[in-house]
């Protein structure tokens, strides 16, 4: 990944002020091919009933399978946390009034807790430690400031997040440099495949600042194995950077004890200058499914990293009207635990749906025990095995299929041929049709 | 121990000034009516609390707003999951109405114009992501806001030159301090590349005038750069003339769909006029769609949570309310004001003749040793630390004078504010000035204030308004 591309100010005005280049680059990452499946489903959205065939939304990694949960434990608890106490009065005022960078700690608390059942209280979470911003994408962008200058690299394990791209490099000037997974081992991340990234941005002359992982993975759906987790740390150590565990999926994961958190791996070390390089990401967007309500935490083990970005976060406050609303919710121990099981139980139910729904179409997927979408591989139906071959692919399921799913090629993978399709952000019933439309195409596929 | 980037270890979050130093004093002793009534009163805090009780009993009134429902119905899921970083368009457009009406309809606000951000301090770091490089500057008029240290420079690696202003005409910008300041610029080898004011000022507390608009307007044009005209505070202006936008000025000189204005951008928030810094709502608002667009995406890194977007789009679409609002919320902070200026006149202290914002400009020049920042310094200790009110000394705005200080009058009660009162002129009667000048009448005072300022600014002050001004 190199300089962000930049393009020309057409300017039919030679006296016109320049914008910065920030402005104009386009490593916001949104020219890209694959936004024009965006677009496809937008022009021509499925509706059950009204437009039963149009096309389906399989490229938004959404969680929508748990929302009546959230919904009637609201319900019960209105108005107090809605509406600020039943009387409306001094909880209101308190609350539009209280901008503290700190974040209102009833809610860092609550996120602290519910951080820890996730973990299966393998870890514990101080809530000192947590700051809070408006998403991961903030959380991402606020650590790379604050973990890189301009022009360093963090490595990242392809594929990845498309996002990142946006998120790590645009404002910050902060390179990415791949650390190539294939499938020959899962894509899990090899200690060879770290050196050779390493070595790569060394020989173009640029400071290595860390590794940033997400576990479990985005795209793959996949948790990072514990001795990956700790070859990493041990990577991070030599080489003396930092290592960032976005960790926004961990709610996700289908079976609690297959998910090691990094937090746990730090858990029992008591050396400083080892724990102090790790950073962890978390976010209420994909395991409680409310992107809407941006809401980002950074967790660092590092004290000077937490005051900074406590500072940093003035330009990224979580509402405090939303920090009210969620704060008795996740205290709610009762309520959180049996949350955590059902979510995770739902999303195994529709993540063993769609597998075997493309087994049967005989299409294979890595085998994946978390998130919201699988990890398609495709490969044997491309022409050629390059990314046109790819995107071409993609551009059938688009048109023809009327399925938006999202290439490989847009996570930066290095083997052609793999999709991201994501299962949560449906119902089960469009599940099926998107299903069918599969059978149908590789029935028509193998009829030649 | 494994490095952190520069800006870690740079100063540029500005934490260390002493506007940032009276708060935690403030946090360690803070006073109560009750529990603690010899605590410290925070007096350095911009925020407007007069007025909740109108929207307390709109929330009363309303309640599927803050209920996440419509219609009685829970739209729970269509909230959580809208995460558009175009925002919520009933939003944009309650917003761009809002803001209509603050500028008594005069200038029309497209919504699609209208970029959210969580508060303006993103709102204003955003804007300088999408002009400016690391290294180029802007041009802001002193004193202002200290968190423009932070909000402007601290991440984007831009740089503030200041147009020096001063008592001697009411702090107004003048042609040559902007000449100045340019100059000093290029001096610096630094590319400017706007001038960024607040209108009404923080923290002056008047609105600028029209012949400075029209002095800035010019200005930009000759220079081709931009203009960031920060309208925070446009509610608030509790004067008796209307607050003239940077907006009306460009409608005026029929500037409107010109090159220039696309230059020109403004910045809002609710957190003053509305009194809801918690709920994080900013807004940029350009005329220049690249701008727009940039600013659009960034806003991905400080989205207004749907759940506030819900609440405040119904809240600001009822116009019997905002009308009313805003009519009130003048009323109070006016005679809020009021309050506040006639008890520092009963101490002998004058402050600048003010028309908006949450504060007064404090003229205590008279009270210190020497005419150097280290005695401001020294008297801000003396009120902080004996007479416990938390005060924002000039220079942590920059001011190029000694002796100015911000005291803010809408974040407490009337109680509280005449206690502070109380305990300024026990200190005040208590310095070897204070008592000879607060033997002296209320008229002799008014006739020192009067020498100390120009005609200037009388023609513009606002009892004294001159048709033409408006």
């Amino acid at each position: 990944m190199g300089l962000p591309l930049m393009m020309e100010r057409s300017s039919n005005n030679n006296n016109v002020v320049e914008l910065s280049r920030v402005a104009v680059s386009d490593t916001h990452g949104e020219d890209s091919p694959y936004f024009a499946g965006w677009k496809a489903y937008d022009e021509n959205p499925y509706e059950e009933s009204h437009n039963p065939s149009g096309v389906i939304q399989m490229g938004l990694a959404e969680n929508q399978v748990s929302f009546d949960l959230l919904e009637s434990y609201l319900e019960k608890k209105n108005p107090e946390v809605s509406m600020w106490g039943s009387k409306g009065a001094p909880g209101f005022r308190e609350n539009a009034l209280f901008q503290d960078y700190h974040g209102l700690k009833s809610f860092r608390q609550a996120m602290a807790s519910f951080m820890q059942q996730i973990r299966g209280g393998k870890a514990r979470f101080d809530t000192d430690r947590i700051v809070l911003t408006a998403g991961a994408t903030a959380a991402n962008e606020l650590l790379t400031f604050i973990l890189a200058d301009p022009n360093d690299a963090l490595l990242v394990p392809t594929p990845y997040y498309p996002g990142f791209d946006r998120d790590l490099r645009w404002r910050t000037g902060v390179r990415i440099v791949p650390i190539h997974c294939d499938s020959s081992n899962h894509f899990q991340i090899t200690p060879e495949a770290l050196e050779q990234a390493y070595q790569t941005a060394r020989d173009a002359n640029i400071r290595v600042r860390g590794v940033l992982i997400t576990n479990p993975s985005n795209p793959l759906g996949a948790t990072v194995q514990k001795k990956v987790l700790e070859d990493l740390l041990d990577f991070c150590v030599r080489k003396n950077i930092h290592l960032v565990s976005d960790e926004i999926y961990s709610g996700s994961v289908f079976h609690a004890s297959e998910f090691t958190s990094v937090a746990e791996i730090v858990e029992n070390i008591d050396d400083v200058s080892v724990k102090e390089r790790v950073h962890i990401v978390y976010s209420l967007s994909k395991d409680l499914g409310l992107p809407g309500f941006r809401v980002g935490t950074i967790y660092s083990y590092n004290d000077n990293v937490v005051r900074t970005a406590r500072r940093m976060s003035s330009f990224t406050l979580v509402s405090s009207q939303t920090q009210h609303m969620l704060a008795s919710m996740l205290s709610d121990e009762e309520f959180t635990e049996k949350y955590i099981r059902i979510n995770r139980e739902r999303l195994r139910r529709r993540y063993e749906t769609i597998v075997e729904g493309l087994k049967k179409a005989g299409i294979e997927c890595l085998k994946g025990n978390a998130g919201l979408f699988c990890w398609m591989n495709l490969g044997f139906l491309l022409d050629t095995k390059t990314k046109q071959g790819e995107l071409e692919l993609w551009d059938v399921i688009l048109k023809e299929l009327k399925l938006n799913i999202s290439p490989g090629s847009s996570c930066h993978c290095s083997e052609y041929g793999w999709f991201r399709v994501c299962f949560a952000n449906m119902s089960e019933k469009t599940l099926e049709i998107a299903l069918e439309r599969i059978h149908e195409f590789m029935d028509r596929r193998r009829g030649f | 121990m494994k490095q952190l980037s520069t800006k870690v270890t740079s100063n540029g979050h500005g934490q260390d000034s002493s506007y940032f130093l009276g708060w935690e004093e403030y946090e360690k002793n803070p006073y109560d009516e009750m529990e603690n009534p010899n605590g410290m009163i925070q007096m350095g805090l911009a925020e407007n609390q007069l007025c909740f009780d109108l929207i307390e009993s709109w929330l009363a009134k309303n309640q599927d707003a803050a209920s996440l429902k419509r219609n009685g119905q829970s739209i729970f899921r269509e909230l959580a999951l809208f995460q558009d970083y175009h925002g919520m368009p009933e939003f944009k457009k309650a917003m761009a109405e809002f803001m209509e009406e603050i500028r008594g309809n005069r200038v029309t606000f497209d919504p699609k114009k209208i970029v959210l951000a969580a508060g303006s301090t993103s709102a204003n770091e955003t804007l300088m992501f999408c002009l400016a490089e690391p290294g180029d500057a802007f041009l802001l008029p002193t004193p202002y806001y200290p968190g423009f240290d932070r909000d402007l420079k601290w991440r984007t690696g831009a740089e503030i030159v200041p147009i020096h202003c001063s008592s001697s005409n009411g702090f107004q910008i003048t042609e040559s301090a902007l000449q100045q300041a340019y100059q000093q610029a290029l001096k610096l080898d630094l590319k400017v590349k706007g001038v960024l004011v607040t209108n009404p000022s923080n923290p002056l507390g008047t609105a600028l005038t029209r012949r400075e608009l029209n002095l800035l307007v010019d200005f930009i044009t000759s220079k081709n750069i931009h203009l960031i005209s920060d309208e925070i505070y446009s509610g608030t202006m509790f004067g008796f003339e209307q607050f003239i936008s940077v907006m009306d000025v460009l409608q005026d000189k029929k500037l409107e769909n010109t090159e220039v204005s696309k230059r020109v951008h403004i910045v809002y928030s609710l957190s003053k006029d509305l009194g809801l810094p918690g709920f994080r709502v900013g807004a940029i608002y350009s005329n220049d769609e690249m701008i727009v667009s940039a600013a659009t995406k960034m806003s991905s890194f400080g989205l207004v949570s749907s759940q506030t977007q819900y609440l405040l789009s119904a809240l600001l679409s009822d116009k019997k309310f905002t009308s009313q609002y805003l009519e009130e919320n003048q009323k109070r902070l006016r005679s809020r004001q009021k309050r506040l200026v006639s008890g520092l006149e009963s101490s002998g202290i004058t402050s600048l003749r003010s028309n908006a914002g949450l504060f007064c400009w404090v003229d205590m020049r008279h009270l210190l040793d020497t005419n150097t920042f280290e005695a401001e310094l020294d008297l801000w200790k003396k009120i902080v630390y004996n007479v416990k009110l938390n005060i924002s000394p000039g220079s942590s705005c920059h001011c190029t004078e000694p002796g100015w200080f911000r005291v803010c009058f809408a974040n407490m009660s009337e109680e509280t504010l005449d206690l502070a009162l109380k305990r300024l002129k026990t200190f005040v009667e208590s310095t070897d000035c204070g008592r000879m000048i607060s033997r002296k009448s209320h008229e002799r005072l008014k006739s020192l204030r009067k020498k100390t300022v120009s005609n200037w600014v009388f023609r513009v002050s606002w009892s004294d308004r001159v048709p033409d001004e408006r």
